[in-house]
Order: structure tokens, then C-alpha cells, then sequence
């Protein structure tokens, strides 16, 4: 018992330890007079922003850019919580209502991108899905966003205009859990972001479809009231919306956004 | 545990730090208390989605219970009472869903029961489809609580020693007989304690869940992915729904200490 109580309490310890070692970003390690820009993005929003706050850092000598990804909703959380963060980019327009709301904002915020849902199946289409009707076939295994987070809510509207009504066997919390069950082909199908499907590379097959145009997701970008650099944060945006960031967002396969 | 005679004075500083830590756990929950729309609470959890949910934390973690002593109590067993090449490394497995985060233990699970999981395709063929069913998630559960009740089962046996056991068999009784009348009485607070902590883990069960199961309200939404669900739209409902689960896991908790098992 001794022994085995022994070994429980070092595997305890070496599970918190590890838990403790991963959090934190030192920012002291990044060289004298550098200045933090704070961008919290949309998870769908990681390869893009990741690759344009490279592009920030070359052009602006002694700025590191950190970003924190997340739900939308979770950021605006956090930033509700008094988060120190500099610039704020959400993948619907609700979610940065919230933020405008609650004055967390600087100045109006700016649509630099829209999103539109396609239909993601597994490369060898088990289901045989060819259009959004067929996703209300029966033994079709479907998954998609609960209505309660972005996606799920374009999900819905789509249903509703194309009078299709899907039978899902999950609602799942992020576009990313649902992409998730469609690459290890626990599902049929699944509803995601046009960009999710060109991310995935081979590893889903994108299928678009017409009723999709009906729920178009903005993606709102805005510098934050609290930033203590809010020239370079307003910079940022700038570059966001301007040609280099447009140029990155297209290849990722976002559209214009809308007007 | 009965106390001596003599008590031995505790080191003072020793009271700080316990103050401290204390203060770490409780506090929390207190804090939690105070964000809860007491006018609303009832509204709050007597929606359909959270009386689903809640009825299928209950459902399953009760399932999940019955499975963990089921398969923990001939685990523990076989553990405290053998010696055999490779217990030690046994042991060791047998105890790493304690360690291993939850959606590793998930990922784990779809990559042996999932549909093209190392057994996914041989439970097709016989008809049973896991994926996206309340038995991913008791699955997903059992897999996450098992250890809990090996690991206080194993201490109360070995605490326990064999030497009633060695007497009822000298006696003539045969191995059934020990185990069913000397060696489970005798752990029974063990067994119990055992079972409620697999209860109470189950009930908490997330990671493995949501990776595993997927979440579907009355299918595979449970409480704790009810809550997690509700945060991004209805924050007051997902604290009132958090203070439930909190109920649930003292009124278990306690149950158990008013029955001596833990």
C-alpha cells in the first residue's frame, strides 16, 4: 500500500508539475526595449494571423506580436475580464458586438474578411454526400456546431433557408472538434469553414454548396481602448486590412468581406 | 484510525500554508456562489437541455460505476493478491488514466473502438456502432474511473493483509467462499469509497467525452459539456448548472463519510 501510495503521489506530482511548466509566455526573454503586441483571433484566424504577425515583426524593429486563439466568444470573455490585449479579431460580428458594448473597444471596428460553411467529408466520401440535401439522408452520419457557438448558428440559418433540416449526431462545440471527427472518420460529413476544408489539405474533401451563400460570417477586426500601444495596434489592423493582409487571408481562402 | 492518549503537538508553522491551501480550494466555490441568479436558479436548471443533461450524467455515471467494480474488484484482486512477471509494469498501466489528461484518453479510445479504430471495424461487423452513442461516453467514463477504485481497493486489501483469508481457507473453505465471505467484508469501506470516487470522476468527465462521444443533448451531453456549451451564450446558466454539479458531487461525498468509507 505504502509503495503503491508512493507511486500515486510522484505521478500526481510529476502531473502538476508539467501542468505548471506549460503556461506562461515570458516575455523578459525577448531582448532589451521590445515592445508586446497582444492580438487576440478567432481560432480560425491561426495560420493566417500567425503568418502576418511574422510579416508585423520583420517590418517593426523590436516588436514581438503574441497572439492567443480561441473561440470568440471565449476571447471576449477573457477581455471582459480585464485581459490585457492590444488588438481584438472575431470571427462574427456578435461576438464583437459584445466588445463594442462593453466600450472594450477603440474606435469602429473593421470587417477584414467573410467565411462561408462547405460541407467536409472523409477523401473517400463513405456516405456519398454530393449536395447539402443529402445531409438530411437517413444513417448519413452528420456533425456540426451546436447553434450556440458561430458556426453552429450559420449552420442553422442555412437550414432554415434551404428548408433542409439536418439530423446531426453531435453538435460540437468548435468548427475544429467537428473537422476533427470528419478526419478520423468517425463522421460522414461535417459542416465547416471554407477555410477549414482548404487547411485540411488532403485529409477532407471540401464539397460547396449554393445554400451557403445565405450565412455569410464577417470577421470584425478592432484596436482595444485598454491597449497601451495603441498606435502599433492600429497598425496592425491597418496591415490586416490593408493589401499584404488581404493578399494572406485570400490565399487561406477567406473572401472579401462583405459589403 | 483511533487516537492516542497522547496528542502530539503540531508544528505552528505548519498552520499557515494549511490555512492557505485550504483557502486555495474553498474559495473558488465560494466565489462561485456569489455569481449564482438566485431568482432564477430554478428557471436557470429546469430547462430541457439541462434536465437532459443532467439525466444523463446520473444515467451514465451510475453505468460506468457498475462497470469499474465489475472489472476493478477482480483488478485489484489479481494485483494485491498474485505476484507475477510484469505486475509492477501492469500496475503501472492499470494507474495511467489517472495521469494521462483526459483528451489524450480520448483520443486513445476513438483510436480503438472508433469506426476505423483497432476494433472499430470488428464491432461493426457484429452491428454495434460506439461512435456517438451513450455508450461512447459510459466507455469514455469507465476508462477515466477504473483506476480510482483499483487504486483504493488495492491499498484496502493489502491493509487489510491475508491472514483471515489463510485461516477460512485452512478452515476448508474453498477460494469462492474466502473471497466472498472474509476478503470482501473486509474491504467493503474500501470497495465503497472506491466506488464513490469512480462516481464522482465519472460525473466530472469531460475531455475524454467530447473527443470520444461528441455531444448531443439526451445522447452524449452530459453535464460538465452542458456547462461548457452554455458558457459561450448564457453565462448564468452556466454557473447555476455548475453549482448543481457542485451539490451532486458534496451530497456524494458526503453519503460516502456518513457511511465510515472514506
Amino acid at each position: 500500500m505504502k509503495r503503491c501510495a508512493a507511486v500515486l503521489t510522484a505521478l500526481l506530482v510529476a502531473g502538476t508539475m508539467s501542468a505548471c511548466g506549460s503556461g506562461g509566455s515570458d516575455d523578459s526573454s525577448s531582448g532589451t526595449g521590445t515592445k508586446t503586441l497582444t492580438v487576440y483571433a478567432a481560432s480560425s484566424l491561426t495560420s493566417t494571423f500567425t503568418e502576418l504577425g511574422k510579416q508585423f515583426e520583420a517590418d517593426h524593429k523590436g516588436v514581438k506580436v503574441t497572439f492567443s486563439f480561441g473561440g470568440s466568444s471565449d476571447l471576449v470573455a477573457q477581455l471582459q475580464g480585464g485581459a490585457p490585449a492590444d488588438v481584438f479579431a472575431s470571427a462574427d460580428t456578435a461576438n464583437m458586438d459584445k466588445a463594442t458594448g462593453d466600450s472594450l473597444v477603440e474606435g469602429d471596428p473593421v470587417d477584414f474578411a467573410s467565411n462561408t460553411l462547405e460541407i467536409a467529408v472523409p477523401p473517400d466520401n463513405p456516405a456519398r454526400v454530393s449536395d447539402f440535401a443529402d445531409l438530411a439522408k437517413a444513417g448519413t452520419k452528420v456533425v456540426v456546431c451546436a447553434p450556440e457557438v458561430p458556426c453552429g448558428a450559420a449552420a442553422q440559418k442555412v437550414e432554415q433557408v434551404s428548408g433542409v433540416t439536418i439530423k446531426p449526431v453531435s453538435e460540437e462545440q468548435s468548427v475544429t472538434d467537428v473537422l476533427g471527427k470528419v478526419v478520423s472518420g468517425e463522421a460522414d460529413a461535417g459542416l465547416v469553414y471554407v477555410t477549414d476544408v482548404k487547411a485540411a489539405g488532403d485529409k477532407v474533401k471540401g464539397i460547396t454548396f449554393p445554400e451557403s451563400s445565405s450565412a455569410v460570417n464577417s470577421y470584425p477586426i478592432a484596436a482595444l481602448a485598454e491597449s497601451k500601444n495603441k498606435d502599433l495596434a492600429q497598425q496592425f489592423v491597418d496591415v490586416v486590412t490593408g493589401d499584404a493582409g488581404q493578399q494572406v487571408l485570400a490565399d487561406a481562402g477567406f473572401a472579401k468581406p462583405s459589403p | 484510525m483511533t487516537r492516542g492518549s497522547r496528542q502530539v503537538g503540531l508544528p505552528a508553522w505548519l498552520i499557515a500554508p494549511a490555512a492557505v491551501g485550504a483557502l486555495f480550494l474553498v474559495l473558488p466555490l465560494a466565489a462561485m456562489l456569489t455569481r449564482v441568479e438566485w431568482g432564477n436558479f430554478f428557471g436557470l436548471i429546469s430547462s430541457d437541455s439541462s434536465v437532459a443533461a443532467l439525466k444523463l450524467s446520473l444515467r451514465t455515471s451510475s453505468a460506468s460505476t457498475v462497470l469499474c467494480v465489475l472489472f476493478g474488484v477482480p483488478l485489484a484482486m489479481v494485483l494485491a493478491r498474485t505476484t507475477f512477471r510484469g505486475q509492477q509494469l501492469l500496475r503501472s498501466l492499470v494507474l495511467l488514466p489517472l495521469v494521462l489528461p483526459p483528451v489524450v484518453g480520448g483520443i486513445a479510445l476513438l483510436y480503438t473502438f472508433g469506426r476505423r479504430g483497432l476494433l472499430g471495424h470488428t464491432f461493426e461487423v457484429l452491428g454495434i456502432q460506439v461512435a456517438f452513442s451513450t455508450t461512447a461516453v459510459v466507455m469514455a467514463q469507465t476508462f477515466v474511473a477504473l483506476p480510482f477504485l483499483v487504486v483504493s481497493l488495492e491499498g484496502a486489501l493489502r491493509t487489510a493483509g491475508g491472514r483471515y483469508e489463510a485461516v477460512a481457507s485452512t478452515l476448508g473453505a474453498r477460494p469462492t467462499t474466502v473471497f466472498r465471505r472474509v476478503t470482501l467484508p473486509l474491504v467493503l469501506p474500501g470497495l465503497v469509497s472506491g466506488a464513490v470516487l469512480s462516481f464522482a470522476r465519472s460525473l466530472g468527465e469531460f475531455g475524454a467525452t467530447i473527443t470520444f462521444a461528441g455531444s448531443l443533448q439526451g445522447v452524449t451531453r452530459t453535464l460538465p459539456l452542458e456547462i461548457y456549451l452554455q458558457r459561450e451564450t448564457d453565462a448564468d446558466a452556466a454557473v447555476a448548472l455548475s453549482l448543481v454539479l457542485v451539490i451532486v458531487a458534496v451530497v456524494v461525498i458526503g453519503f460516502a463519510r456518513g457511511r465510515g468509507a472514506i
